[in-house]
């Protein structure tokens, strides 16, 4: 690959890179400019506020109305494709923002969160109400478009954790918008509470937002201006009013903490309801909350199960099971089950459910040995947990923001006890911030406008190609490409339409830039990688804090203390660095795979459900793979490929497959089904996804996973491109199954029954690794195989070679082992491990990608891709697989990202017989078009691997590269 | 909001003296038939005036006693008739129906006392059938436990929680035709007191597993020395109304180690006989803070 140098590649790459990741999407192309965004908007601030407030005076803001566009010279270029979201905030306006239309969720959090000055932003949340009209939150790290499947991007920014102490919150603004998500629960009904309470919330509401109380300013009857209660009455009001008059004095931030310390006593604080039934038939409410899950019947309180005692959590289409851990009297542990009202309501109270316990009950990303995780779903809370978040918030070093209140004008002047009035203080801010004087306004919105002609391309490219996928959705996808592209296909027209008219306005975006500057200001840390806001550079210290999610650490849902046994399945069990939130299909398999391996069973494993629901699971997705040849898998995916995309963008395909396959993913051992470890995955396809998405998964698909067991090993790698998709219109199941060796893997996405459509499903199959000493499984690529040898990194020994080839999947590993940093006098033998785990990356990728790259318009049904595999390991390795795992210590897991790479490093301290052995496995994936020298910068990450842990030496480094191969190479 | 206030904090009792129809024939059920059960009205009387005297003096609450109602033999049972927490107060549909017109009294002294009243037996229709009696209520400060036994149903329960809709309200199980509050009460804000039969043990079991918060549990080998009144009085002095030791012989050393408790033994083997305890014969309310 050559290397292109410049601005359009940096702007390529960013875009690329952006996944999830909040800072990627604002400051999107030309990389300087992100520099020079907040001084210039911070002047407008003061403007902006004040229409704010008129808005507000009337209730309904129009902030979207009041948006100017900007009109930049490029504007009237096409590019990516904008989407308009309403986003409906806690103070009940609405707030209209401009995002990509791949963004992912993450972005769109963190644009709001921004907007808010909201730093402490892991209790929050976005939802989005489906077709039901049921409330669905957005996973951040799943793109926008996947998730809303039809309508307008109208989301709604909530509260998704209610801390249960709210005094634990860093910053009052936060406290204030915790303050409005409850005075809208109560309100709503959803937070009842007695007569007494609303009383005594309703004084502190009026304190918080009118400030003291006082008849002549105020007038009599200011309360009824104000909600307290679903139905409010005049005696309520007046009993309001009582208790207000003796607040006298209290600031807004006091009064708030009065409110959340009554609200938070409330029963049904924080709690989130779900009808279901129980087993016989009986209409009952599932609440999920901090502490676990509730069963009400009526108003009554039935049961509880505490996280602790839930050993697994799990559903199949529309039930809902959890797994008891056996009392203190009992031997066996049970299974109940809940019917909900349909499979979407199962998978979202299942969802809600693994967040809330990860973030709730995992404290810290050492999780202990014990924890295993029992939910096959690759589906995992991809944030930090209340722990991590608390951590890192007691790291926010910047004054109080000041905030108004917004529902009351007259807050403002009682404000003034505080100190400045509002705008003083943000003029004085702006003015330190905008010192340099060369601040541009940039809208978000124009920030695309400012693309570069190849840029351009490429997004006209990536719309083509989305449009393509759209198609693919289509039962005839070959057909439709061309076409559509040409005539513009609904994907256009969305994108168009944002595109031009929905920059939002520049007050606003003049605020979030001032917002941010502010936080570089205070926060500026300066270590950190250049990529990363402030915030995140702090929080990328918290081993989770990685806005791609590819790390997640607290992946084990389920704590099972003491009790593997329930997994039952020891090799399933899975190092929690392995699953990543985003997009790990592959790699999820291939961790599995390595846990397979045997060497993975150590303390930290997860185990991945193997048990009843699986087995249930099974029946509805494995049928049909079951049949299946290789062959035929094959078969499936080429036919599969041909309909999906012609002209499909790798990356998106990626993407799609990463959301595809939704939330449930089972891993399962083969030897249920028959015989060996192959290990199923299924997944749970969501209906939706008919789009192709970009960039962001590839690294997940292309990660080459060797991951010991342990997660010992760091790994580079480096990913250009990776894809697979395919679609099969079998309403349940696609399945794809790799049975080279005696090991299967197997992913399986079934889509949802609601569904009547076809649903793509992207099968990723473990690639076979050929040359594996130790036997691996591998995933299969159903694709094409093409293998292909290869070598490079000289300083390293060179063990072992195996190389799969398929579609679009150039991954690059470097792993390498350092053991026994501290005390082990024989490093060498938890090197072996290492070897031993490496399973070969599996390259799942797909058939049908094309690289973003080109912006070769064709359409061409497939693209074909390679993929190789190069392990590298040090001599000293050699040996033993079956090492004892040891005692896990602790476990920590860093990401960190650039531009286009992106750095998890994940280490483990463990101990095998007195000897103590740090290990440290980074995997590096580099992703890029071609226009990034791969190897050049594989070769940085070594070294600078190496720099960074001098002590330590490096055992391996597999190396995992997937390139297409495509007819229009020449694009740069 | 009613749980600013320290648990246990009262102000007032509302009791209602023993009638000479003591031991009635209206008084069945809970196993206790009187046939079987010799009661001595005198001796109940003065175990009532007992308690009074301890509550109104030793404690410091006020007092307020309604007559005696010949009519209503079981009328004593006053904790039955009524749920009251904070300013709120679920008059409630007792099991029997010759009981029901217990109500109306309560009611009254309810109304002036100016605390909320709310019916349960007011929605007959609506309720279908909800019962419900006070000595089938635990309430913790935190939340509601509501023994399903014999005399208390779920609508019952259903009622009482949308009564008081700040609080989580449980369903417990209770075993062998006792009442909840036969088998356990509060002995202070974070502490159960039990006895340790079989089926006391299940229903704390499901306590327990139901509640978020973490309870101290005293157990009691006694079985009717479970039933304890617990009131936090001026000066923030804890008061333990408990059974004498002659009563339950085995249970004192057992509240002994309530640190810094005042322990008031009294007597209660009259009402016991059939089927009440301490609790059962008063209404505890706070009418201090009018909001909270």
């Amino acid at each position: 690959m050559t290397t292109e140098t410049g601005a359009d590649s940096e702007a390529r790459q960013n875009k690329e890179t952006e996944k999830g990741k909040a800072k990627a999407a604002e400051p999107t192309s030309p990389q300087n400019q992100t520099e020079q965004l907040p001084a210039a908007a911070g002047h407008s601030t003061p403007a902006r506020k004040e229409q704010e407030q008129q808005e507000e005076e009337d209730q309904a803001s129009h902030r979207s109305s009041t948006s100017r566009l900007s009109r930049s010279p490029l504007r009237g270029v096409k590019k990516v494709k904008i989407m308009q979201c309403k986003v409906t905030l806690l103070d009940g306006s609405d707030f209209t923002l401009n995002v990509e239309k791949r963004a992912r969720g993450q972005v769109l959090l963190d644009k709001i969160c921004e907007h808010l000055n909201l730093l402490e932003r892991d209790y929050f949340g976005i939802t989005h109400r489906d077709v039901e009209n049921q409330k669905n939150w957005l996973d951040p790290s799943k793109e926008l478009k996947k998730q809303i499947r039809t309508g307008p991007w109208n989301f709604a920014f909530n509260v998704k954790f209610y801390p249960p102490d709210p005094s634990q919150l860093s910053e009052d603004i936060t406290r204030y918008y915790l303050c409005l998500q409850l005075r809208d629960d109560v309100v709503s009904g959803r937070l009842p509470c007695s007569f007494a309470t609303h009383t005594v919330l309703g004084s502190y509401t009026a304190q918080s937002e009118l400030g003291d109380y006082d008849p002549e300013e105020l007038g009599s009857d200011y309360i009824s201006e104000l909600r307290f209660a679903p139905n409010q009455t005049k005696e309520l009001e007046e009993k309001v009013m009582e208790l207000h008059k003796t607040y006298k004095g209290m600031t807004p931030a006091e009064a708030e903490m009065h409110f959340l310390e009554n609200a938070k006593k409330l029963s049904m604080y924080g709690v989130d309801l779900h009808h279901a039934k129980d087993s016989e038939g009986v209409e009952i409410m599932l609440g999920v909350c901090a502490s676990g899950l509730l069963i009400y019947r009526d108003r009554l309180r039935i049961n509880r199960f505490a996280w602790p005692k839930i050993l697994k959590i799990s559903y199949k289409r529309n039930n809902f099971y959890i797994k008891i851990r056996p009392g203190e009297f009992e031997q066996f542990e049970s299974t109940i089950g809940f019917k909900l009202p349909n499979h979407r309501a199962a998978k979202r109270l299942w969802k809600v459910c693994v967040e809330h316990h990860t973030f709730f009950r995992l404290v810290s990303p050492e999780a202990p040995p014990k924890k295993f995780l029992s939910l096959g779903s690759k589906f995992r809370y991809s944030g930090r947990t209340q722990a991590q978040t608390r951590r890192a918030s007691s790291q926010i070093i910047r004054p109080a923001p000041l905030f108004e209140r917004t529902s009351s004008k007259r807050y403002n002047m009682s404000r003034s006890l505080d100190g400045a009035p509002i705008m003083e203080n943000h003029e004085t801010l702006m003015k330190d911030s905008t010192a340099d004087g060369t601040a541009k306004v940039i809208t978000k919105g124009d920030i695309i406008t400012t693309v570069t002609t190849e840029k351009k391309a490429e997004e006209e490219k990536a719309e083509r190609e989305d449009a393509q996928m759209d198609a693919a959705e289509t039962p005839e996808p070959a057909v439709t490409t061309p076409l559509r592209h040409d005539t513009k296909s609904e994907a256009d027209e969305d994108s168009e339409m944002p595109t031009q008219d929905n920059s939002p306005p520049e007050e606003m975006v003049k605020h979030q830039t001032n917002i941010s500057e502010l936080k570089r200001s205070f926060l500026e840390t300066g270590s950190s990688a250049p990529g990363l806001t402030e915030w995140e550079k702090r929080l990328t210290s918290s081993p989770v804090r990685s806005p791609r999610l590819d790390e997640a650490p607290m992946i084990e849902p389920l704590d099972t203390e003491g009790e593997q046994a329930a997994g039952q399945e020891p090799k399933e069990e899975q190092e929690t660095k392995v699953t990543e939130a985003a997009g790990y299909l592959v790699k999820y398999v291939l961790d599995s795979l390595v846990t397979d391996l045997g060497t993975s069973s150590g303390p930290h494993g997860i185990s991945l459900s193997t048990t009843m629901d699986d087995d249930v699971f099974m029946d509805g997705t494995l049928r049909e793979v079951e049949e299946k040849t290789p062959d035929s898998q094959e078969e499936v995916s080429e036919r599969s490929m041909g309909k999906v995309s012609p002209g499909a963008v790798r990356q998106e395909v990626s993407q799609a497959i990463s959301d595809k396959k939704g939330t449930l993913i089972i891993l399962k051992e083969a030897e249920e089904r028959d015989d060996a470890e192959g290990m199923e995955t299924s997944a749970e396809g969501e209906k939706e996804e008919t789009v192709v998405q970009e960039e962001v998964n590839i690294e997940e698909n292309g990660t080459s996973k060797e991951e010991e067991d342990t997660s010992d090993v760091k790994e580079a790698t480096a990913v250009k491109t990776s894809n697979l998709k395919i679609e099969i219109k079998t309403d349940d199941v696609t399945q794809i199954k790799g049975i080279d060796s005696p090991k299967k893997a197997m992913a399986s996405w079934i889509s949802e029954e609601v569904k009547t459509e076809t649903s793509k499903i992207i099968s990723a199959t473990a690639e076979e690794l050929k040359e594996m000493k130790t036997s691996l499984q591998k995933p299969e690529m159903f694709t094409f195989q093409e293998v292909q040898m290869e070598q490079s990194m000289t300083s390293l020994n060179h063990v072992t070679v195996s190389e799969s080839s398929t579609t679009s999947l150039a991954v690059s590993t470097l792993g390498w082992v350092s053991s026994s940093q501290k005390t082990s006098p024989e490093p060498e033998e938890e090197v072996v491990v290492a070897k031993e785990t490496e399973a070969a990356p599996a390259d799942s990728t797909g058939p049908t990608s094309l690289d973003a790259g080109d912006a070769a318009t064709k359409e061409m049904p497939v693209v074909h891709t390679e993929t190789k595999t190069i392990t590298y390991e040090s001599a000293e390795v050699d040996t033993n697989g079956d090492v004892d795992p040891g005692v896990l210590l602790s476990a920590q897991t860093i990401t960190s990202e650039t531009t286009s790479t992106t750095t998890t490093t994940h280490i483990t301290k463990t101990v095998k017989g007195g000897i103590s052995e740090t290990r440290i496995e980074k995997r590096i994936v580099i992703t890029g078009d071609a226009d990034i020298d791969h190897d050049e910068a594989l070769a940085q990450a070594i070294k600078e691997a190496k720099e960074q842990h001098p002590d330590m030496s490096v055992t391996k480094v597999v190396v995992h590269k997937e390139t297409e191969i495509t007819p229009e190479e020449g694009e740069d | 909001m009613a749980n600013i206030c320290q648990y246990g904090s009262f102000t007032h009792a509302v009791v209602r003296s023993i009638p000479e129809t003591f031991g009635g024939k209206a008084e069945s059920g809970d196993g206790h038939e009187n046939g079987d059960v010799s009661v001595d009205l005198a001796k109940a009387q003065r175990q009532f005036g007992c308690l009074t005297g301890a509550l109104r003096q030793k404690v410091g609450l006020q007092l307020i006693e309604i007559p005696p109602d010949p009519e209503l033999p079981e009328s004593w049972r006053i904790e039955d008739v009524a749920v009251i927490q904070g300013d709120t107060a679920l008059i409630t549909r007792p099991y029997k129906h010759q009981r029901r017109s217990e109500v109306e009294a309560v009611r009254r002294v309810m109304s002036e006392l100016n605390v909320t009243v709310v019916e349960m037996g007011a929605a007959d229709g609506d309720s279908g059938g909800a019962t419900l009696e006070g000595s089938d209520v635990l309430f913790t400060g935190r939340e509601f436990f509501v023994g399903l036994s014999s005399h208390t149903n779920r609508r019952g329960a259903e009622v009482l929680a949308d009564t008081f809709k700040d609080f989580a309200v449980s369903t417990v199980p209770v075993c062998g035709g006792a009442r909840l509050k036969n088998i356990c009460s509060m002995g202070g804000p974070d502490t159960i007191i039990i006895n340790n039969s079989d089926g006391a043990k299940k229903t704390l079991r499901m306590m327990e597993q139901l509640t978020d918060h973490h309870y101290e549990v005293l157990t009691v080998p006694d079985e009717s020395a479970a039933n304890c009144v617990y009131i936090r009085g001026p000066s923030s002095r804890d008061f333990l109304l408990h059974r004498p030791a002659e009563e339950c012989p085995d249970s004192v050393s057992a509240f002994q180690k309530l640190q810094d408790y005042t322990l008031l033994p009294t007597a209660c083997s009259e009402a016991s006989k059939l089927g009440a305890s301490l609790s059962s014969l008063c209404l505890l309310i706070n009418r201090k803070h009018t909001y909270f």
